[in-house]
């Protein structure tokens, strides 16, 4: 399990289920003692499925600039299915595990189809958290939106300069996209095609993971 | 007497002309000379004193010859450098000068030495590559990285030095005076990759990036295992095979950590000191610059000193002091710094080659053992192939990005043996090793096999596995924007699975550095301003604003001359006083501004001035910096010859008069552009409702109403935004004060003939889209773009500002409905 490198989400939840065929009796005591701690927790929590109140009590992420988009990832539909709108109050285990599922690793031995398939998959969870509206495009507000709150917490940055950057980055969006562009031409924003295009260096298929799988359960389940 | 003079300056041309190798052969009979024409002439007004200058000019002879090497392999062999490596290439040259010097002397008077090589020669290649380390990159692969340096280095040497034992107890090799240590101490030398020869053959091959840190690393890294093993199996060798136990063999391990990490931790050590010493160089910027270099040297020097691993001692000080002494020094120290730093690098890699060569010519050496050489040379190749497979195999089970197959070849093939190697070999003690000739020319062989023939084979090779290249990227604001979100998101995610994994830990690293290190090493300033994303931006609005005058100057000169008519005479009156009273003021801004452009930058709030038309001055800063750029480009010519000497001030175009030239230039043409408002069918009020970021401004403008200066200023600021922030910036610091009448101001402003041509309407229709970075809202209001078109018709400047008129008028209904007012 800890060194499987599952080509898709439905490979992913495979093998999961696979390692749950094989998980110790000494885990499973391990848990129950655990159980009266976690079951006070799920009390706390009415049963509910996860929502985005629980996110926020996550301790570590109260720091970071861009939570909210990041939150926000795991209710979007967008991420679940392929023509999904909106967004959702609540999600279950499943949910959780796609959104995960963007995050994992590349396998050792992919064709090129299937790492562009991978890239492209990323870059669409990618390209989502930024366009908020669903419109197709990043336009120019909700990416400064994104620069803003990203910017938010390096101190001496003022609003004024994040806004400078955004512009700054749109713009060469738009030179690198449209290329020259007619006097009267006007950029509504960043298609996924160009977001594509503008992150084609950025090898996003080796850099956006996440080592899961080999992780501590003592520290889980202490 | 003349003919004395003349018989010693024609003996001078002639031992010029005839480099060194002659002059060895020359110096008897020179110094003969010498004394026999002293006793004949009394007084010599011409003395020829070879002995006084004989070993610096040896050395500099030699550093220019090795300069002209690499010239002339760069230049002349375009064709044969695409095959050759630079490197295999200077190795050759090396045998041809070699050759010339065994020629006349018969025998090889230069070599490289350890000494020369290990004191002189390395320090500043290990000092280049560390400095420019990608850090990002080193410390996320350092396991990786320490594995194969460590793991790696060792299976090599062993396997290297017990397969030779083994095949010379099997008789391969005839009857030599070595035992089982000397091989093994010959492996331990032959073991290391050598970093010189990475880096030579590596850069121009462009693979991908954590390939080329993998290698790089691996073979700075390998120096702290090398180093260590070459002391413990010559000390081995020195006690003798009997006398060694398990205390000894415990020792050699304990001695390796503490070589490894003393010397990694001295280097941290120099590096902070580093760090502090910076940043307290406010007043003394110009020696600010050498630190770096004495401090990496004094580490190199302290570290060999305890004996401890010179080289990991000087490549962590060059790889943790970079962030902090660049964001302390002043721009120009840092670009000092590179280049000085890629000069002295350059230049002694260049002679180690060159001198890799020259030694290869030599008699005394060569002690020829076909199956020694022959099996040292395929067992370093097969046993490099076999670690580094077996050990990625391992890493792969841990690594996130598992390392690919063909990655994997071209790094056992990268295996590249140096000069570090020959140095070593050089060193060994002859009395006690018997064989050392035969290690030397061994050393010496699989040296110039791997960099000449696995050099030159390096690159088809990665052309016909098609390994991953590098993808050179210009700087780019999105990707570096993407880069940050993305380092959060995977915090985040990390976070939410409650895993501490990796991106927990850098991000700790970060708080706690940001918290604490920065505090203690940074100038409060720079801490400021040392946002990497703002660094960038900074960056690229300067390349734009540079752009845009070079633009300027290649579509032609006219749009930089303006005739004598455009000047508008009428309007020279009716300002003068107001003018004479700005000038004080003017004048001390510009001054200030001249000492260091950067200074003012880095003490300056960082806040970039996209919002141009912002009231607060310091916004405008970094656009100011930019249009410094490009005064100083557009003087260039005159400043020249106003060079004042100062060996503490470094600063050109210091002159008063040339700034009160710009002054008197950006005013005409704000006087120009005042005119034009007034003669133009729509005054300068209607302008301001131009574009609803200037509101703010204008109220202001309104307030002063009768003030004729600001109505200029907005006209120039719709006009052209760069101009406008200059303007702005001049404007608020003299509309405020008044100050003393300045009567020299007046005739200079008759003699101008040129106006910069940032202030000239001729910018309005320039092809070129004048610092588009700092534009507001560029790709959304057409009157932007119009910059991106291609509308230059006409240069004349008295039709352009006229021009510019009239697209202003045009411009106008189209833009109403943009504007709120």
């Amino acid at each position: 399990m800890r060194y499987a490198r599952p080509n898709n989400a439905e490979e992913l939840k495979a093998t999961i289920r696979a390692t749950w065929a094989l998980i110790t009796p000494e885990q499973c005591h391990r848990l129950i003692d655990s159980m009266p701690r976690r079951i006070a927790a799920v009390i706390q929590a009415k049963g509910a499925p996860t929502k985005r109140d629980d996110f926020n009590k996550v301790q570590d992420l109260k720091d970071n600039p861009i939570r909210s988009q990041i939150v926000e990832a795991f209710f979007d539909r967008r991420n679940f299915q392929k023509d999904g709108v909106g967004s959702m109050e609540e999600i279950g285990f499943e949910e959780f595990l796609t959104v995960m599922s963007y995050f994992r690793a590349p396998a050792l031995h992919t064709t090129e189809e299937q790492r562009e398939e991978i890239r492209r998959a990323k870059l669409r969870f990618l390209f989502n958290m930024h366009d908020t509206d669903n419109d197709g495009t990043i336009t120019l507000e909700e990416y400064r939106h994104v620069v803003e709150e990203l910017l938010s917490r390096s101190g001496s940055l003022g609003k004024e300069t994040a806004k400078g950057i955004a512009d700054a980055a749109m713009l060469e969006v738009a030179s690198i996209s449209v290329g020259h562009m007619a006097p009267d031409e006007f950029y509504e924003g960043i298609t996924f095609e160009d977001f594509l295009k503008i992150l084609k260096e950025l090898e996003i298929e080796t850099r956006m993971n996440i080592r899961f799988l080999n992780m501590d359960t003592t520290v889980l389940c202490k | 007497m003349s003919t004395s003079v003349g018989f010693y300056l024609w003996r001078t041309v002639f031992i010029l002309c005839l480099v060194n190798p002659l002059m060895q052969g020359l110096n008897g009979e020179e110094s003969h000379h010498h004394h026999k024409e002293t006793n004949i002439t009394g007084l010599q007004i011409v003395k020829f004193q070879w002995h006084h200058v004989e070993a610096p000019y040896l050395v500099i002879l030699w550093v220019l010859v090795a300069g002209v090497a690499k010239l002339s392999v760069i230049e002349l062999n375009h064709h044969v450098t695409s095959v050759i490596p630079e490197s295999g290439m200077l190795i050759i040259i090396g045998f041809i000068l070699g050759g010339i010097v065994w020629a006349a002397d018969m025998q090889q008077t230069f070599k490289l030495t350890p000494t020369n090589f290990f004191y002189y020669l390395l320090p500043q290649i290990i000092l280049d590559a560390s400095y420019f380390m990608p850090n990002k990159l080193f410390f996320r692969n350092l396991g990786s990285i320490l594995i194969y340096a460590i793991v790696g280095t060792c299976w090599n040497a062993a396997a290297v030095g017990l397969s030779l034992w083994g095949c010379y107890e099997a008789g391969a090799m005839g009857h030599m005076d070595i035992g089982l240590l000397q091989f093994l101490l010959f492996g331990s030398l032959i073991s290391a990759v050598d970093p010189v020869a990475v880096i030579a053959v590596f850069e121009e091959v462009h693979v991908n990036e954590v390939l080329f840190i993998l290698v790089f690393g691996e073979s700075l890294l390998n120096d702290g295992v090398t180093v260590v093993l070459y002391n413990v199996f010559e000390a081995f060798v020195t006690l003798g095979g009997p006398r060694i136990n398990a205390t000894e063999i415990f020792n050699g391990i304990v001695s390796f950590f503490v070589v490894a990490f003393g010397g990694s931790f001295l280097g941290i050590l120099f590096a902070v000191l580093l760090c502090l010493l910076t940043r307290r160089t406010k007043n003394i910027q110009i020696i600010e610059a050498g630190f770096i270099f004495v401090v990496g040297y004094l580490s190199y020097l302290t570290a060999e000193m305890f004996s401890l691993s010179a080289i990991l001692s000087i490549t962590f000080c060059g790889v943790c002091c970079q962030k902090y002494i660049n964001a302390n020094m002043v721009e120009k120290s840092v670009t000092t710094v590179r280049h000085a730093m890629k000069l002295l690098a350059n230049g002694s890699e260049t002679i180690i080659f060159v001198f890799l060569g020259i030694t290869a010519i030599d008699k005394a050496i060569w002690v020829w053992n076909t199956g020694f050489i022959i099996l040292t040379l395929i067992f370093v190749f097969i046993y490099r192939i076999i670690g580094v497979f077996f050990l990625t195999w391992i890493l792969n089970k841990f690594r996130l990005v598992p390392i690919e197959v063909i990655d994997q070849v071209v790094m056992s093939y990268g295996g590249l043996r140096g000069a570090v190697a020959y140095g070593l070999a050089a060193m060994l003690d002859e009395d006690r090793i018997k064989e050392k000739n035969v290690m030397i020319s061994t050393t010496l062989i699989v040296v110039y096999f791997t960099v000449i023939l696995q050099g030159i084979s390096m690159k088809p090779l990665v052309q016909w596995l098609k390994v991953k290249r590098a993808a050179h990227s210009d700087l780019k604001l999105v990707e570096k924007l993407n880069n940050r979100a993305f380092d959060h998101i995977l915090a985040a995610v990390e976070d939410i699975c409650g895993r501490i994994g990796d991106n927990w830990w850098t991000r700790g690293w970060n708080r706690f550095e940001e918290k604490y290190i920065s505090w203690l090493l940074m100038k409060p300033k720079a801490r400021k301003n040392r946002d990497y994303l703002f660094s960038i931006f900074h960056k690229l609005n300067l390349e734009d604003a540079i752009n845009y005058v070079s633009e300027g100057e290649r579509q032609g000169s006219l749009a930089f001359v303006r005739s004598e008519q455009a000047a508008n005479i009428d309007f020279k009156k009716q300002f003068d006083s107001e003018f004479a009273d700005m000038m004080p003021d003017m004048n001390y801004e510009m001054g200030i501004e001249n000492i260091s452009v950067t200074s003012i930058v880095k003490d300056s709030i960082p806040s970039v001035c996209l919002d141009i038309h912002g009231q607060d001055r310091k916004k405008s800063v970094d656009d100011f910096n930019a249009h410094h750029l490009l005064q100083q480009h557009l003087y260039r010519s005159r400043k020249h010859h106003r060079h004042k000497y100062s060996r503490s001030h470094f600063s050109i175009n210091q002159s008063e008069d040339e700034m009160q030239e710009i002054f008197q230039r950006t005013m005409r043409s704000r006087l120009e552009s005042f005119k034009s408002a007034k003669m133009s069918v729509n005054p300068a009020k209607k302008i301001k409702h131009y574009r609803k970021e200037q509101t703010h401004m204008m109220a202001n403008g309104h307030a002063k109403s009768a003030d004729y200066l600001y109505e200029v200023e907005v006209d120039f600021a719709v006009r052209s935004e760069t101009s406008a922030t200059k303007e702005h910036f001049t404007l608020d610091t003299y509309t405020v004060r008044a100050g003393i009448e300045n009567p020299a101001f007046m005739p200079d402003m008759d003699t101008t003939t040129q106006s910069p041509p940032w202030l000239t309407e001729t910018e309005m229709d320039t092809v070129v889209a004048p610092s588009q970075r700092a534009q507001r809202r560029l790709p959304w209001t057409p009157n932007r773009l119009r910059r991106l078109a291609p509308m230059r018709i006409s240069n004349s400047s008295t039709d352009s500002f006229l021009m510019a008129d009239v697209f202003i008028t045009e411009e106008e209904p189209a833009q109403k409905d943009q504007t709120k007012m």
